[in-house]
């Protein structure tokens, strides 16, 4: 409820304006209103995603010319084809986003700018239909909507709306995975989140608001040439969220009304307004790349606690997961280049049990883990989990197959809560589809009250409940570390691979992190724990398998290890 | 109609050629692509036009300055845009930052320059009109000249097989003790020469206009995606194929299907290889 303070202070404000100002300020007001809606959906595709759509203002102009020839050559109701307006801004969504799948940043901004172009010299040389150069009139609304304020008021309700829906996606498993997808894409896929899908629900969202911007704009601007369209008011839609803060709602909102506002306080720089949003643009990326949302997220620029201490209650471990049995590599060979880095390895990691991989640099301790969580296909070789085989180079499905992983170096989505971290874990658990997210349906909010609980016990779990609210790149080292393993237990797993945890944690912190381990085993889960801290893995292992040059050069319990002359001599000295 | 397809698909892929090393000699000194690319291009023919038309200097120093004034954009793009991010380049904020310069670079083109296209002064006068005019020749002797000399740098001088080095191992080139620094300032410095000459050779076919920094930007770049980054060879004859393919659909089907089947293509393309034809896919993430 606090969170929406803000935004109903904004939007009443916004409802007084009729009544201290002129029909001019209707058209700017309605206008910053219609801008919304489109900035509003972009926002998840931009702020959240991080996918540089530059060209949205391809989507406005299909909006704008489908709903005016719709109601001036056809005779539809306006409001119908502002729905039409949406369901083709929608599908041009997807086409104009689909490149963004395959292709990264630099070559996306490009398709979209191309994408820009392109629409534009069609609407100038479709002259039978989009009267070309000359242009068209738009929609004209019935009463009470054809005065300025009548519109002005139409238009705030629409920018609501979508403010209302937009932060519903954001505050959804959908906006926590868009912003896993955006900073930490190796985790999303490990905890099951399908990029292809999710993108391309955005898109349609995202296109649908731009389409009945589009119409609205129509409507505002009462008739429409293709000159209407520039790319400057794509890059100001950009500017406006970029200004306002990636991962936010209300930094963004600001940035939109500010970045229409501005040229109405300085009209003798109406000509360099464009120059001015872009020299804004890099002002921001190079000094505050956190925009308006970091100036105003006031909760964390409190300092933390300098003496905090992680103390895990590893009897919070719930039981794990289904089992469906061990999983087992059989002669996995996995070569890079001319380097073998896995040649030839059987292992077999039990549920219940500690599996311990040691080994020097370089040995294919990694590489293994990455074959089991998918990311690596081996050219030879088998991976079983019991009896099914264990799908090559396909991480995201390990999530659903019980197997959760923390990484060498901590996978963090910086700018989301510790929370949100954890929450990720569990994406492949919600129950609520897109449509249900979108208008916060009660399927929607049983899955947020059901994974926020659950990730409140997995912070517990690795004693880190107090923290729950604090962004995480605010966070220690170690203090990441035991949030990935929360984000591993959130999902019950079956199995946990953990590579590397002790790596950078303090004496204290290593018992703990063992002790937090056992309780794991003990609960059924079967770990594989790649380390180097020999104290660590001799303690905790029920097992220990030795490898040395992608080979497996000894495997046995830890006393047998111990005992092996040729694993003292290789690696553990002495 | 043949030949006329030719002689403009040759000189305009030139241009888009020129544009694609000018991409690519950004990326290899940084690992950045900039959006300042096509601003060079447009800068070129702009200056040409206000050195050589309005102010009436002589060809070869009006063409010194104009291209003295692209490397310094160069420098520029290097110096604000380029080298605080550098940092941090997976977050990508090379993207909007070159953006940003480079809206800023054409805004004020069209403010303080013209927003209509302007004319670009007759350089030498050979082949009035015909498909011989040196409107279509300029381009394709600069492309010439520019690939040629990049070949001799890095083949044949020490500081060539510097720039070699930093492109293919950043790292490793600097803990031989190489001038990263200096070395990626004129990388930009000769990323703006050689964007400066292909707008000031095509010129007398392009015109001076703010806005073909914009479609330079796409249509230099579109070479680069299919031939692969980095790749010059790729880049010249990606440039050529774009030219002639465009220019074909031009005159068959006319000029707003020409920019869809363009465009169609591309997409087609990077889909099927992201990578770029002569490209090598990424290896390790995890």
């Amino acid at each position: 409820m606090q969170r929406a303070l803000p935004f109903f202070a904004l939007f009443g404000a916004a409802l007084l304006l009729p009544l201290f100002s002129n029909d001019y300020w209707a058209v700017i007001g309605a206008r910053a209103a219609v801008y919304w809606v489109l900035v509003g959906g972009l926002n998840l595709v931009v702020g959240y995603g991080g996918q540089l759509a530059i060209g949205y203002v391809a989507l406005l102009t299909l909006g704008a010319y489908t709903s005016s020839v719709l109601v001036t050559k056809f005779g539809v109701d306006p409001f119908v084809s502002f729905g039409a307006a949406g369901v083709v801004g929608a599908i041009a969504g997807v086409i104009v986003g689909l490149p963004a799948l395959r292709l990264r940043t630099f070559y996306f901004a490009m398709t979209t700018l191309g994408f820009a172009t392109i629409v534009t010299q069609v609407a100038l040389a479709w002259q039978s239909v989009t009267g070309g150069g000359i242009g068209l009139a738009g929609p004209e609304l019935p009463k009470p909507f054809d005065t300025p304020w009548g519109f002005y008021l139409f238009a705030l309700a629409l920018a609501a709306f979508v403010t209302w829906l937009s932060s519903n996606v954001a505050q959804s498993r959908f906006g926590r995975s868009l912003v896993a997808i955006r900073d930490a894409e190796v985790a999303a896929e490990a905890v099951g989140i399908s990029k292809p899908h999710l993108l391309t629900t955005v898109f349609l969202f995202a296109g649908a608001c731009a389409g009945v911007a589009g119409g609205l704009f129509a409507t505002l601007q009462s008739y429409i040439t293709p000159e209407a369209f520039s790319f400057d008011l794509s890059v100001t839609f950009f500017i406006a969220i970029l200004v306002g803060g990636r991962g936010s709602i209300l930094g963004p909102l600001i940035g939109n009304v500010i970045l229409t506002l501005l040229p109405e306080f300085a009209a003798p720089l109406v000509a360099w307004s464009t120059f001015l949003y872009a020299a804004l643009l890099l002002a921001i990326v190079l000094a505050m790349p956190g925009g308006i949302a970091a100036m105003i997220d006031f909760k964390n620029r409190r300092p933390l606690a300098s003496n905090r201490s992680i103390v895990p209650k590893p009897g919070l471990i719930s039981g794990h997961g289904t089992a469906r049995g061990d999983i087992v590599l059989k002669n996995v060979v996995l070569a890079f280049g001319g380097v073998r880095a896995i040649d030839g390895l059987d292992i077999t990691i039990r549920q219940g049990e500690v599996h311990g991989l040691i080994g020097p640099n370089g040995s294919g301790k990694t590489t293994t883990l990455n074959v089991i969580s998918g990311y690596y296909a081996p050219q030879q070789g088998e991976a079983f989990l019991g009896s099914a085989p264990l799908p090559h180079g396909l991480p995201r499905t390990r999530a659903a197959l019980g197997i959760a992983r923390t990484f060498q170096t901590p996978r963090l989505i910086g700018e989301a809560s510790v929370l949100d971290n954890v929450m990720i874990g569990a994406t492949i658990e919600g129950t609520a589809n897109f449509v249900e997210s979108v208008l916060s349906l009660p399927r929607h909010r049983r899955d947020e009250k059901h994974l926020t609980a659950k990730a409140m016990q997995a912070l517990s779990t690795v004693g880190l409940e107090a923290l729950a609210e604090v962004r995480a790149d605010r966070l220690q080292h170690s203090e990441l570390r035991f949030m990935e393993i929360a984000r591993a237990l959130i999902l019950n797993p079956a199995f946990i691979l953990l590579d590397e945890p002790a790596a950078g944690l303090s004496g204290d912190e290593i018992q703990r992190l063992g002790e937090l381990i056992k309780a794991m085993a003990k609960q059924g889960i079967g770990v594989l724990l790649v380390e180097h801290h020999a104290d660590l893995i001799f303690d905790i292992c029920d097992h220990v398998t030795v490898l040395n040059l992608g080979k497996e050069l000894a495997s046995g319990t830890p006393a047998d290890i111990r005992a092996h002359k040729e694993v003292v001599s290789a690696y553990l000295g002495g | 109609m043949l030949s006329a397809i030719l002689a403009a698909g040759i000189a305009v892929g030139a241009t888009y050629a020129l544009i694609g090393i000018t991409y690519n000699l950004m990326f290899s000194a940084s690992r950045v692509m900039s959006f300042t690319a096509g601003q060079l291009g447009m800068a070129g023919g702009v200056l040409g036009a206000i050195f050589i038309g309005r102010m009436g200097i002589p060809v070869i120093p009006g063409m010194i300055l104009a291209l003295a004034g692209c490397a310094i954009i160069g420098l520029v793009t290097e110096f604000v845009a380029v080298r605080p991010v550098l940092g941090a380049l997976d977050q990508h904020l090379y993207v909007l930052s070159t953006l940003g310069l480079a809206l800023m670079i054409q805004q004020f083109t069209a403010i303080e320059f013209s927003t209509e296209p302007q004319p670009f002064p007759r350089l030498i006068g050979i082949g009035e009109g015909g498909p011989f005019d040196e409107k279509f020749w300029l381009p394709v002797v600069a492309c010439a000249a520019a690939v040629g000399g990049l070949e001799y740098l890095y083949r044949r001088t020490l500081v060539g097989r510097a720039f070699l080095a930093i492109a293919e191992d950043n790292f490793a080139a600097r803990a031989l003790g190489l001038p990263e620094r200096n070395l990626r300032m004129a990388s930009y410095a000769l990323a703006g020469v050689v964007g400066g000459l292909a707008g000031f050779a095509s010129g007398e076919l392009l015109l001076a206009f703010f806005a073909n920094g914009a479609m330079l930007n796409f249509l230099g770049f579109v070479p680069v995606a299919l031939g692969g980054l980095g790749n010059n060879r790729g880049a010249l004859i990606g440039g050529l194929a774009l030219g002639l393919f465009q220019q074909a659909a031009n005159f068959i089907v006319g000029g707003v299907f020409a920019s869809v089947a363009v465009f169609t293509v591309f997409i087609v393309v990077l889909l099927v290889a992201p990578q770029g034809l002569f490209g090598a896919a990424p290896s390790r993430r995890v």
